[in-house]
């Protein structure tokens, strides 16, 4: 048997840099509304990305009501149903998940995982939360506004998105387009931390290649967020100017409503390119923190190490770069050159390489793995599920003449949700269950879990899968009602009205999950500090939930990578990162004791003194 | 040998020289840079998400000056400034550029007495660079108000051809120019920082209570040096094209 990238090692090099100062308010308001931890932080981002994803989910209910039932309810109208599609999609795919994995997931487990005691600049970190919080007041005033939210749909296409007849072309667009743009602003505040902070503030011992692959996950997100965000951020410019001082950068001439408009010689396309230079790494923005989450939850919950770590690493770097080169596979029916058709299908194909191998190497390592069958567990292996679904049916869109007859059908509906939807909030839920423990010091509940657990993913496949089936038979996306047509017969209502109780019963059932999220932080079993026995820094830490500072006196040093599970002869099934070689622990008291002594013994000449000055 | 990184106990850690050494560096612990502050690497990683801004912006610049079906106006017509009669093609826009690059130099100094410790030389160059700076945003105001007022150019129309002249014209230089304001203002507090002494006192700063250090000047050089790299492209295609 060749041996596994089993990186260990007795030396850790001296500590580089001076520890950072923390502020340490006292006020309860100091703590926990105005903090710079960044572990408050994370929770202030969660909390409200979960907030505004409760907005979304109703918004998804009431499109699923009409769409089940056309003519029960008065109060949906066309217009309102527009609103509803773009807000929903724009809440879940910016608001919610993006903010929610590296705003709350980053926040939290990147210092706690790297060994690090906050994020390198805490303040920015800070004013980075409540930028956003601004951008979702901003977004939610827009239902408040005269013509409510914009019914562009979420990609704001102009020139309709601006022109009257569209729901919210007065003031529901132009709000969208500011509180986009104060997101990313707020993004880029923290996104430069993750960063940083991955690159130059982690521990002694902790290389690139002992990382937790949630680390590289959601670093690499942050990258993409860094790099694509700019080009959303100039078009929600340029189109703001277009709206509000009637400037023609995305406007061509055109005659609507009868009256010929003060508009000439823009470029709609342009304003495609922009978007989906941002909005196709925007998928992987939400995919790559999943990718690295789930990993990790396989690694630990299947007591083995995570096959070809290596290859894990390289393929979520390949699939990075790659999602810059893949863009214009969503413009294929907006008049492009075939050549560049040919390209883009080219590249959207090579990106599933990389992609695949991930899948495989999920498969691997659950293959002969010692399963525990935990919430968070079924969870991940319920997201490889779905993501192995929704990416197969990424291959067919990739294709130039397969995409033609489908896109803008009810496939594109259903494949998007399965593999940049339903996929990514599994991965959300299974990472919740899994640090919950660490956040609050208590366990959720594994009963609710379950139950959350086998409706989420069963109700998931019975709103999807028909809606396939749907596509295949013509039935357009972002429509109100169908009215009648010779190409799709009426057994498609039935089963639409199918669909619609799947999907309020699955949105339904998240009450039991935040009840659970509730009823456990006061009444859980308390977990203690390591209950899935894991071998990463943040459940190493002395105190939990981690006190400010993250690590007590001393910050840990890291001798191996962090997938030691199950090794043979170790006295336990898992071996702490800080553990150093040699050592046979015994428990995790111990494994706390030699990361100390380890400290202490290298560490050598005492306090480090500052450098560069 | 490239040079040895800096540890807090004082041990140095030699490292390789060229492509070894980043080889060595990444596969390294705790930093991927060696020797390069926080501060430093992140105002590099800013300003790459920067650039890709200014990028799209320029390329839908190029994108809508191809797009609009009216002729462009002749940049050496529109951006010519009269001097006792005679029409001279892009003179304050030379002048203007002239004295941003100016403050590059200007900053290089002041970065370079920075490493020195040298506080009033490095306030006084800071202070020089901020003046360069504001002198560039006020005749910036002036060519704006020339535009405006003399040739009737508007974000969404002017008389002397295709409205996205005016729109981009505005748009990409008042991006860029806020750019340089905003330096200009962070260039005064780190200039009143130095003279003050807070960085030799590493006095904490009043909001992120980060004690003080001479790395921001070179951070806040970067910027700078960025500021001007990108007017440089600005200039190039709005100006020369
Ligand atoms: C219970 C869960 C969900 C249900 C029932 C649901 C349902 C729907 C429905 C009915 C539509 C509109 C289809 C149309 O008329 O074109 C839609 C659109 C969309 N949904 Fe969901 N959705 C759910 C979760 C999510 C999540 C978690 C995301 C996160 C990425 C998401 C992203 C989107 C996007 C991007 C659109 C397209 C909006 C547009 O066409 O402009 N959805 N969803
Ligand atoms: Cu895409």
């Amino acid at each position: 048997m060749t041996s596994i990238t089993h990186d260990e090692s007795a030396y850790v090099p001296p500590a580089e840099v001076e520890e950072p100062e923390l502020y340490h308010p006292k006020s309860f308001v100091g703590k926990y509304i105005w903090s710079q931890d960044a572990k408050v932080i994370a929770v202030q981002y969660a909390i409200t990305a979960i907030g505004v994803g409760l907005v979304a989910l109703v918004l998804s209910g009431i499109m699923r009501l009409q769409l089940g039932f056309p003519h029960a309810f008065s109060f949906i109208n066309p217009s309102n149903y527009l609103q509803f599609v773009t807000m929903h999609g724009m809440i879940m795919v910016i608001y919610l998940l993006t903010a929610l994995f590296l705003g709350g997931f980053g926040n939290y487990l990147i210092p706690l995982m790297v060994g690090a005691r906050d994020m390198v600049f805490p303040y920015v970190n800070m004013v980075s939360y409540w930028v956003y919080l601004f951008a979702v007041l901003l977004l939610m005033a827009s239902f408040f506004v005269p013509g409510g939210p914009t019914g562009s749909g979420w990609t704001l296409y102009p020139p309709q998105a601006i022109l009257p007849g569209t729901p919210g072309a007065n003031w529901g667009i132009v709000l969208m387009l500011v509180s986009l743009a104060f997101f990313i602003i707020g993004f880029t505040m923290g996104g430069l931390n993750y960063v940083v902070t991955v690159l130059q503030a982690r521990t002694r011992g902790m290389t690139m290649m002992r990382l937790p692959l949630t680390v590289w996950g959601i670093f690499m997100a942050t990258i993409l967020a860094l790099l694509a965000f700019p080009a959303l951020f100039v078009s929600a410019i340029m189109m703001t100017l277009d709206q509000t001082l009637g400037t023609s950068f995305f406007m061509p001439a055109l005659v609507s409503q009868g009256q010929h408009l003060n508009y000439n010689g823009g470029s709609p396309i342009l304003f495609q390119h922009l978007f989906w230079f941002f909005g196709h790494p925007e998928v992987y923005i939400v995919a790559l923190p999943a990718f690295g989450i789930v990993s990790d939850l396989i690694a630990v919950h299947a007591r083995k190490n995570i096959f070809g770590y290596r290859m894990m690493v390289w393929a979520i770097l390949a699939i990075g770069g790659l999602s810059f080169v893949v863009w214009a596979h969503h413009m294929y029916v907006s008049g492009m050159n075939p050549y560049f058709g040919f390209f883009f299908a080219t590249t959207t194909l090579i990106i599933a390489i990389p992609t695949a191998l991930k899948v495989y190497n999920w498969v691997l390592t659950l293959w002969r793995g010692n399963i525990h069958l935990t919430v968070p567990m079924l969870f991940a292996i319920g997201f490889v599920f779905t993501f192995i679904n929704g990416g197969l049916t990424g291959l067919f869109l990739g294709n130039v003449p397969v995409d033609i007859p489908l896109s803008g059908t009810m496939f594109v509906v259903a494949h998007f949700h399965m593999v940049m939807a339903v996929s990514p909030v599994l991965v959300v839920f299974g990472a919740i269950y899994h640090w919950y423990p660490k956040i609050t010091g208590r366990m959720l509940n594994d009963t609710l879990g379950k139950f959350h657990f086998w409706v989420t993913f069963l109700g998931t496949y019975a709103i999807y899968y028909p809606m396939h089936y749907l596509g295949f038979l013509g039935v357009p996306r972002r429509y109100y009602a169908m009215g009648t047509t010779v190409f799709v017969p009426e057994s498609a209502q039935s089963l639409n009205e199918a669909i619609t109780i799947a999907a309020l019963i699955v949105g339904a059932i998240q009450v039991v999950f935040l009840y659970n999220l509730i009823w456990s932080y006061f009444k859980g079993k308390p977990a203690g500090p390591n209950p899935w026995r894991a071998t990463t820094l943040e459940w190493q830490t002395p105190h939990t939930p981690p006190k400010h500072g993250n690590f007590g006196a001393t910050l840990p040093a890291v001798y191996r990578w962090a997938y030691d599970y199950s090794v043979p002869g170790a006295a336990e099934d898992f071996i702490p990162q800080n553990q150093p070689p040699g050592k046979k622990a015994k428990g995790l008291e111990q494994a706390l004791d030699a990361s100390d002594l380890g400290a202490q013994k290298l560490d050598g000449a005492g306090t480090p003194k500052p450098i560069g000055s | 040998m490239a040079q040895p990184a800096l540890t807090g106990t004082g041990a140095v850690l030699p490292r390789p020289e060229g492509l070894q050494g980043i080889v060595a560096d990444w596969s390294s612990d705790q930093r991927a840079f060696k020797n390069v502050p926080w501060g430093k690497a992140m105002m590099w990683i800013f300003l790459l998400s920067d650039t890709f801004i200014f990028s799209s912006f320029l390329i839908s610049y190029m994108t809508v000056r191809i797009s609009t079906t009216v002729p462009w106006p002749n940049p050496s017509e529109v951006f010519g400034l009269a001097i006792g009669g005679v029409e001279v093609p892009l003179l304050l826009i030379a002048i203007m550029t002239f004295v941003l690059i100016s403050s590059s130099g200007t900053m290089v100094l002041a970065v370079n007495y920075g490493y020195r410790k040298d506080r009033v030389k490095t306030f006084v160059f800071l202070l020089l660079t901020a003046a360069l700076g504001a002198t560039f945003v006020g005749m910036q105001a002036f060519e704006w108000t020339k535009l405006i007022v003399h040739e009737g150019i508007r974000p969404w129309g002017n008389p002397l051809g295709a409205a996205q002249f005016g729109a981009s014209f505005f748009m990409i230089t008042g991006f860029h120019g806020t750019h340089v304001s905003i330096g200009v203002i962070f260039l005064i507090i780190v200039a009143i920082k130095v003279l003050r002494g807070d960085l030799d006192r590493m006095r904490p700063g009043f909001m992120t209570g980060r004690k003080g250090s001479y790395e921001i000047v070179e951070t806040m050089g970067l910027y700078w040096h960025f500021v001007d790299l990108v007017w440089v492209f600005i200039f190039a295609v709005f100006y020369l094209w």
